[in-house]
């Protein structure tokens, strides 16, 4: 139990250090919200339509940008090393390292996430729907993410071929969670997609630090 | 004289190649609680790879780890010995304080006022707040090397140890080793062989490329 907190407040007092980092992601997904507009002109039923897929893109692309940093840092100053030889489950260092990212990467990103409703104007009703399904979401990716990461850090200059492994993967996330957005814009039920999520996510949050923990050390020998 | 409890580290036959070119092996050594072994060899004669194969953190291509006589288990490897390796190991934006009750904690040593005595003894008093990432290369080398004692092993793989100290830091690593010999702990110490050995009972392995002595 000691172990476990000196490894979050660990985890979370890099984060502290390093919280500037958290704006990339927002303002990333920022960006991409306001390019929609641009390319697709500023008719309002147009982007009405498209707003749930478009806030859902560029959550993924968000996410996806920042996995690199995961272990990356870990990884080069050798601390990994010592972790992989600490009297703690690798599962458990994951677990805290998933959890600080999703809190400097996910959450921010969640948290402007009606500013970004409002700019692409998604229909009244639809936010709770869309916000749901991205917490749902956005946790289904880091979890996936920990495990594409593990595998890929090994390599130099991995990025594009993380986002390569990662984006098949995340396709069935972004099915289910657009899909229930899209579902409850058409006032059909749209539970059946979040409770898939829900069942994905209790999967992952046993399998994923496990999975992860054998690929890191595949990746470090 | 005869030892009555096993090795605290066996290694029988041991061997290991990458892209099959055998980079060391066999290799047959143990060493007892108060023995070091210095593993002397020039540049990329495979000492930082024994030291990564012996810590479980490469898997060896044929022989066998013992630790106590049994076979290498990672958890047992955890709580038995500790691992220096080339890469400080600690947090750059974490101040030398914080790194070093981290990893006191990880190793479930708790408590303060021994962190500072420590600190103290390594020649970082008056640097406690300062981030680790602003210190030079060997005051890093010196953060490590009290974060390695106060996780309070029996045994130490140390890859290079002597890197970037000056005098008075190889003098202090001596004095560390030595006393963590006399303690009953044992070490493993790869040294490229340029510096001074601690005055404690040492065994020598030589090794080179594809060819070992011990």
């Amino acid at each position: 139990m000691h172990k476990m907190q000196a490894l979050l407040s660990r985890d979370l007092r890099l984060m502290w250090q390093k919280r500037t980092d958290a704006m990339q992601p927002m303002l990333f997904a920022l960006m991409v919200c306001v390019m929609f507009p641009l390319a697709l002109g500023s008719e309002q039923t147009r982007l009405a339509q498209s707003a749930g897929a478009v806030i859902w893109v560029a959550h993924l692309l968000a996410s996806l940008l920042v996995l690199d940093n995961l272990y990356r840092s870990d990884f080069e100053d050798g601390s990994l090393e010592q972790l992989l030889l600490a009297p703690v489950p690798l599962a458990l260092v994951i677990a805290s390292k998933v959890a600080v990212h999703w809190l400097t990467t996910a959450l921010p990103v969640l948290l402007i996430t009606p500013l970004l409703a409002q700019l692409l104007f998604l229909p009244e009703g639809l936010l709770p729907v869309l916000m749901l399904s991205l917490v749902l979401g956005s946790l289904l990716m880091s979890l996936i993410g920990a495990i594409v990461a593990a595998l890929t850090l090994g390599i130099q200059r991995s990025g594009m071929l993380l986002a390569l492994m990662a984006l098949p993967m995340y396709v069935p996330v972004l099915v289910f969670g657009a899909g229930s957005v899209w579902q409850a814009g058409q006032g059909l039920p749209w539970l059946g997609g979040i409770w898939l999520m829900c069942a994905g996510l209790a999967l992952l949050l046993i399998l994923a630090p496990w999975a992860a923990a054998t690929a890191l050390r595949i990746a470090l020998s | 004289m005869p030892h009555l409890a096993p090795p605290l580290i066996q290694a029988i036959d041991l061997c290991f190649s990458r892209n099959e070119d055998r980079i060391f092996g066999p290799l047959s050594f143990h060493i007892h609680g108060g023995e070091a072994l210095l593993i002397k060899g020039d540049n990329g004669s495979g000492k930082t790879t024994l030291l990564r194969v012996l810590a479980g953190l490469l898997s060896e291509e044929s022989g066998q780890v013992l630790l106590n006589g049994n076979s290498f288990e990672s958890h047992v490897f955890c709580q038995h010995a500790a691992y220096l390796g080339h890469k400080h190991g600690h947090k750059a934006e974490l101040t030398v304080m914080q790194n070093l009750r981290c990893s006191a904690q990880l190793h479930g040593k708790t408590g303060n006022t021994s962190l500072e005595g420590l600190l103290a003894e390594c020649g970082l008093a008056g640097y406690e707040d300062t981030p680790a990432g602003k210190l030079s290369a060997g005051q890093n080398k010196r953060l490590s090397l009290a974060r390695l004692t106060t996780q309070g092993s029996v045994l130490w793989l140390m890859d290079e140890p002597y890197a970037n100290l000056d005098l008075a830091g190889i003098a202090w690593v001596n004095a560390l080793i030595q006393t963590h010999i006399q303690n009953g702990g044992g070490a493993i110490i790869s040294s490229h062989g340029a510096y001074a050995a601690p005055e404690v009972p040492v065994r020598t392995l030589e090794i080179s490329r594809s060819l070992a002595h011990a």
